[in-house]
């Protein structure tokens, strides 16, 4: 039998990054806010601590930061005629558990999305025709527009510090910068990184073959730096240990870092670790939720009141409570009835290893230390001779060069170990660096996610179930954007390329990127999303979620500076208007 | 982090509105007078010694470590049984002026009565006004346990006689208003010679030592407050001083241990005026002789040994050339606090770390952590050594032998 | 952080009859937190999972995998052995972390791991499996008995799965031991590999090291400071006392 608790004014489910921009914002507001995370407290000092964080098999290669599929994992098919099995160990994503979410083991690297991404069927439709759409693809747009969003991404963007350079400033385009990118208001907080060699070489080499370079937008942050709040971070040293790492001297973005030192003290803001939300609880109508279930570390059960459930955890897990509560409709892929768990999408990557003569020295890196080239992503070129929609952009990033995980290939003939393989260590390593391309993945009418049939989690509760792989048009415009990338290598005069083209069936290992998207996607149909323009529940109206399970389909960026945009942009939607009136904020 | 958040709630139990200006010709009402008393109830950071750790505010129960023994703080909320309730303002003057109590027992100078006795009259009755308004705590107070003869409180008579000179401080005609204020401030209420003065055999201040530098004890040494350049604040401008006691931190240095203790519950909450009297004050204070340290005679292997140790543990926030990051790490190149009389806070913090106070000014309480799984005791006192007397720093060596005691006396946090 | 710690950290130089010079007053403060996150590094070098047949093999397959030669040790010599044992005796080895419910079904190569074993078994079972193997197939010699030649054929057989195991899969069981000696080479030497920094030294990694902030824009000069460790720059320390 539950204890029923205090009634809070909001409860977020998960304290990460979601979660500690909306406790900040409603706290702000006078509300009192009440934040429950699963994993435990984690702060720079102690666990963060630059005397023991770069243990790269503590970290990396164990996982010390992740969530332990132990407790909660899915299961994964490929295609609904197969059997869903479980991820029994972490492989193509690594999401968080603990306070700061992934937000403290993320690489940094922070994008806008492009006006088109938001506006992609009716763009698509208007430039290339309906039929350019295969049939089973089930793209929409957002019900939000890159303008709607801009303020946000600013917002995001000065709380974070972000060090780079805009490319196109109220309508400027800045020379250095991205000349594809949405308008902004302003340039960044912080002047880029400094460059690393390898950076300066894809420069030249992306300027030689006509295409425009620019440093990628770091949450490694180029200075010291105050935020908006008052909170102080460091300045990034180039230490080589960023993602699935925490940072140690306070220069990389997360909610630790940005938020909990105003965040933290504030006595109407509380939270509870240890504590695995297992339901949102819905009154009789099931258009109101009550509150929420728990479990602590004890194992016994609370049930928590609040007027406001928000749902701040990773992506997939904010899915997977939606369908444990009942909200929405599960969605059916046989009859494509239904919306929650509908859209989910990832990221589809390649890399072209490139083996040069001087001393890349890679072990010296930042998460977002990078030069990338935009032309090749979203709607920036003509897909029409092309036969395939989306894009991503073409990096070279130089994160580090840690020895176990961030060997970067071997030339082309290598042996896969023994003396041969040695050799090529020794010659390679300090030589070699790696050119990568980040692709959109489109929403398909057979990649979703519902309940598991078979496996439970440590609660009794089905697993979340994930079916998922690429389709023709991802791998058609992952070879496009692999062949663009290998081009570019080339012109930086190596000794040697390898091209590893994305090929085949998704796998849930190795690791790709734990850009994991949809199943709550936003929009301005209650018959295809689950969450409306401002992210809150179509069906409960007392319900709002978090984070990349809105996105109605992936773009070619990284998912962080959004999910981060969209946060604010919700606070400010439940701060300035959902509070004055609750209820539905948008009329089906 | 524990710390932070106790004080915070301490602030918001009392209701404290943090920037009080000592409201100007409204001398004499109630309200003023208690909020006066508020205000310099801060000042006096009686919190930190009457509030236990997790206990009710001022109700007392703080073990206080003497070499002669324990003492416990005592409950200053008017409770009639067990606090102050009783007292008048009379009885509580005797025992700030004086140093004996409602019952005509003599108070050890763990209660810093020696300073307490310089604050006016009209102040001690605000502070009294101020305390009769907390919110009772039935808590009795502690016996001591003190060592035999300490125990016996008429032993404190003798020491009175010695070294302790009873009566307020009598401005100086010579000086401005603002820097009699900040004498006021510094060697009344403030009580800051009370750790910033070295002690003889029995605990008293040395005649001459004041405000140079004292051993506040668990491996914290408070630096000088004169102006030496080296190991005071010679260096430092009237503005930096103000910085760091209202916010935690300046260009040259971070407050950590007990002193961030101060910023966090006392100092942070002096008004500008204030603050710019008592730096005017310490700005203003005799250099004093200078201390010849006798030439350091450092072994060239021992330096090189501490170099790499700080290239390998240090540089990633206190940068390669020993000068921090502005705003955020503070500077070892330079440092006062680096160089001070003896090398126990280095290692202090070393081994165990330390955290930066969290005031309105400076949010963040940036941190430092714990290296004493990570170094040895020949590795710190090299690595010590090398930070006292590198990019120009010089001060005296530390021996394996002391980086070995402090590594015992100090426990490095229960986590 | 009780105050019972204050009583604790009262030194009784008073008791022992001299008084140290030590001011009256001593609120403490908190300093910034325990490490109890300092790496769980291993005490000795005494080995607690593997039988001697099983270091026997597993020395003599990770010498094929990483051989000594002119370049410096090999992963025999860099203490791989050593650290699989110390990974199989702990928590990786008794698959904490995994997701290890039934029902067991083997999957596609998409959907990863499905075994019921956990890593220590994999490797008891696969040792096991193909010491069993080589005996039948090679007059009753071990393959730690077998000259280097045969070992890489048989490894490789492994590798592609050619080679029958009874009780597991030579795929997933090669690809393990792989990744683990991958790991025990170029892990941090508190682990019990990478001894004396052999990994790290033939590949050019100076260890963790948290500022280049002036090297980095330095282009294509070497880093010459000493590699460095966890522990420092003793690459055979396994834990300070």
């Amino acid at each position: 039998m539950a204890t029923k608790l205090k009634p809070v004014d909001v409860v977020l489910v998960g304290f990460g990054w979601t979660a500690s921009i909306l406790a900040k914002e409603l706290t702000d507001a006078g509300l009192q806010v009440l934040a429950i995370e699963r994993g435990k407290f984690r702060d720079t000092v102690p666990d963060f601590a630059t005397t023991h964080i770069q243990d790269e098999l503590k970290y990396a290669v164990r996982g010390g930061l992740f969530e332990d599929p132990a407790r909660e994992t899915l299961t994964f098919r490929n295609s609904l005629d197969q059997t869903a099995l479980p991820m029994r160990h972490l492989g193509s994503f690594n999401p968080a558990s603990g306070v700061g979410g992934a937000g403290i083991h993320w690489n940094g690297q922070n994008w806008r999305f492009l006006p088109t991404d938001f506006q992609i069927l009716i763009h698509t439709e208007a430039r290339y025709g309906k039929n350019f759409i295969p049939a089973d693809m089930t793209i929409q747009d957002w019900g939000v527009t890159y303008d709607d969003l801009e303020p946000y991404y600013d917002k995001f963007e000065y709380l974070c510090g972000i060090s780079g350079q805009a490319g196109n400033v109220q309508g400027k385009i800045q020379s250095g910068g991205n000349p594809f990118e949405g308008p902004r208001a302003r340039g960044y907080p912080l002047p880029p990184l400094k460059r690393s060699y390898a950076t300066v070489l894809f420069d030249k080499a992306a300027k030689d073959v006509g295409l425009k370079p620019f440093p990628c937008a770091a949450a490694n942050t180029s200075q010291p730096y105050k935020n908006p709040y008052g909170v102080q971070m460091g300045q990034c040293t180039y230490c080589g240990f960023c993602e699935w790492f925490a940072c140690g001297n306070y220069s990389k973005s997360s909610p630790q870092t940005t938020i909990f030192p105003a965040l933290l003290p504030k006595d109407n803001f509380s939270y509870r670790t240890l504590c695995d939300v297992t339901r949102v609880n819905l009154d009789s109508t099931g258009k109101r939720a009550t509150g929420v279930t728990y479990v602590d570390v004890q194992g016994r059960e609370f049930e928590q009141p609040a007027e406001l459930v928000i749902l701040c955890a990773f992506a997939q897990h904010n899915v997977h409570l939606l369908l444990l509560s009942g909200i929405g409709r599960p969605y059916d892929p046989k009859t494509n009835q239904g919306v929650t768990g509908r859209n989910y999408a990832y990221q589809i990557t390649s890399s072209v290893n490139v083996f040069l003569d001087e001393n890349m020295n890679p072990f010296m890196g930042a998460g977002a230390l990078g030069q990338a080239v935009d032309e090749f992503n979203g709607d920036n070129f003509d897909h029409g001779p092309l036969g395939f929609i989306g894009g991503g952009y073409i990096a070279l990033w130089t994160t580090g060069g840690r020895p176990i995980l961030q060997q970067h290939g071997a030339p082309e003939g290598t042996p896969k170990w023994g003396g041969g393989w040695k050799k090529s260590m020794h010659e390679n390593y300090l030589k070699s660096v790696s050119v990568a391309t980040h692709g959109s993945v489109m929403s398909y009418r057979d990649s979703y996610l519902d309940l598991d049939p078979t496996y439970r989690d440590v609660y009794g509760n089905p697993l979340l179930r994930l079916t998922f792989d690429f389709h023709d048009n991802e791998h058609k415009m992952s070879k496009f954007e692999t062949d663009k990338a290998a081009l570019i290598a080339k012109a930086m005069k190596p000794r040697s390329i390898k091209i590893n083209y994305r090929e085949g069936h998704y796998s849930i290992l190795p690791y790709e990127t734990t850009h994991n998207t949809g199943g709550a996607v936003m929009g301005a149909d209650p018959k295809t999303s689950v969450v409306n323009r401002y992210l809150q529940s179509w069906d409960v109206s007392n319900v709002f979620v978090m984070g990349s399970s809105v996105f109605p389909q992936n773009p070619g960026y990284n998912p962080t500076g959004t999910v981060g945009a969209l946060a604010y942009w919700a606070a400010d939607a439940i701060r300035t208007k959902y509070l004055k009136n609750p209820g539905p904020l948008v009329q089906a | 982090m524990r710390t932070t958040r106790f004080a915070f709630g301490l602030v918001g139990l009392l209701g404290l509105s943090l920037a009080n200006a000592i409201p100007a010709g409204a001398q004499g009402t109630t309200y003023t007078t208690i909020e006066r008393g508020r205000y310099l109830v801060n000042a006096g950071d009686c919190a930190s010694c009457h509030t236990d750790q997790g206990g009710k505010p001022y109700a007392g129960g703080l073990a206080v470590p003497t070499p002669f023994g324990v003492i416990y703080s005592t409950n200053i909320t008017p409770d009639p049984a067990t606090g102050i309730g009783k007292w008048s303002e009379q009885d509580f003057y005797k025992a700030m002026h004086n140093g004996i109590d409602r019952d005509g027992k003599h108070l050890y100078p763990a209660f810093p009565y020696p300073w307490f006795t310089k604050v006016s009259r009209d102040d001690v009755g605000a502070i009294k006004a101020f305390l009769d308004t907390l919110t009772p705590v039935r808590q009795a107070n502690k016996p001591t346990e003190l060592h035999w003869p300490l125990n016996m409180r008429e032993v404190m008579a003798g020491w009175n006689e010695l070294y302790f000179h009873e009566g307020a401080l009598k401005a100086d005609p010579t000086k401005s208003e603002q820097w009699n204020r900040g004498a006021y401030l510094v060697e009344g209420l403030g009580h800051c010679g009370a750790c910033h003065t070295a002690t003889n055999e029995l605990g008293a201040p040395k005649a001459g030592e004041t405000l140079k530098g004292g051993d506040f004890g668990e491996h914290w040494y408070a630096p000088s407050l004169t102006s030496g350049l080296r190991d005071g604040l010679g260096g430092w401008s009237a503005a930096e001083i103000v910085e760091y006691l209202k916010t935690g931190a300046n260009a040259k240095s971070a407050a950590a241990g007990p002193m961030a203790e101060v910023i966090k519950n006392s100092t942070q909450y002096l008004n500008d005026a204030d603050l710019n009297a008592v730096a005017a004050y310490l700005k203003d204070f005799p250099v004093g002789k200078a201390k010849v340290t006798t030439t350091i005679d450092i072994n060239k292997q021992a330096l090189s040994r501490g170099e790499a140790l700080y290239v390998d543990n240090c540089t990633g926030c206190h940068m390669e050339n020993g000068e921090g990051l502005a705003q955020a790490f503070p500077p070892l190149k330079g440092s006062s606090a680096v160089q001070a009389k003896t090398p126990d806070t280095v290692i202090h913090v070393v081994l165990a770390g330390a955290k930066m106070a969290a005031t309105p000014g400076k949010l963040t309480g940036l941190a430092m952590p714990a290296f004493d799984w990570k170094l040895d005791d020949k590795e710190v006192a090299d690595l010590v050594n090398y930070i006292r007397n590198a990019w120009g720093n010089h001060a005296s060596l530390t021996s394996v032998d002391t980086v070995s005691k402090v590594r015992r006396d100090v426990e490095h946090g229960g986590g | 952080m009780s105050k019972n710690t204050r009583r604790d950290i009262l030194r009784t130089t008073a008791g022992a009859g001299s008084i140290a010079l030590i001011s009256w007053f001593g609120p403490r403060a908190d300093p910034a937190g325990a490490d109890s996150l300092a790496p769980q590094a291993v005490a000795s070098r005494t080995f607690s999972y593997f039988t001697a047949p099983e270091i026997t093999f597993i020395d003599a397959a990770v010498s094929r995998l990483i051989p000594a030669d002119e370049l410096g040790p090999g992963a025999k010599e860099a203490g791989v052995t050593f650290f699989i044992d110390q990974q199989l005796a702990g928590s990786f080895g008794r698959a904490e972390t995994w997701y290890m419910q039934g029902p067991w079904k083997e999957g596609t190569p998409e959907q990863g791991y499905q075994l019921k074993l956990t890593p220590a078994q994999l490797y008891r079972v696969g040792i096991q499996g193909i010491d069993d193997y080589c005996r039948r197939t090679f007059n009753k010699k071990t393959f730690a008995e077998l000259g280097a030649g045969d070992q890489d054929k048989i490894l490789h057989g492994l590798e592609k799965g050619e080679i029958e195991l009874a009780g597991a899969p030579a795929k997933e069981f090669f690809a393990m031991l792989w990744q683990n000696t991958n790991e025990g080479f170029f892990a941090d030497p508190i682990y019990g590999g990478n001894r004396d920094f052999a990994g790290w030294k033939l590949i050019g990694f100076p260890g963790p090291r948290y500022n280049y902030v002036n090297e980095i824009e330095q282009y294509g000069k070497p880093y010459t400071l000493p590699t460095v460790g966890l522990m420092g720059r003793n690459g055979s320390a396994l834990r300070k006392g």
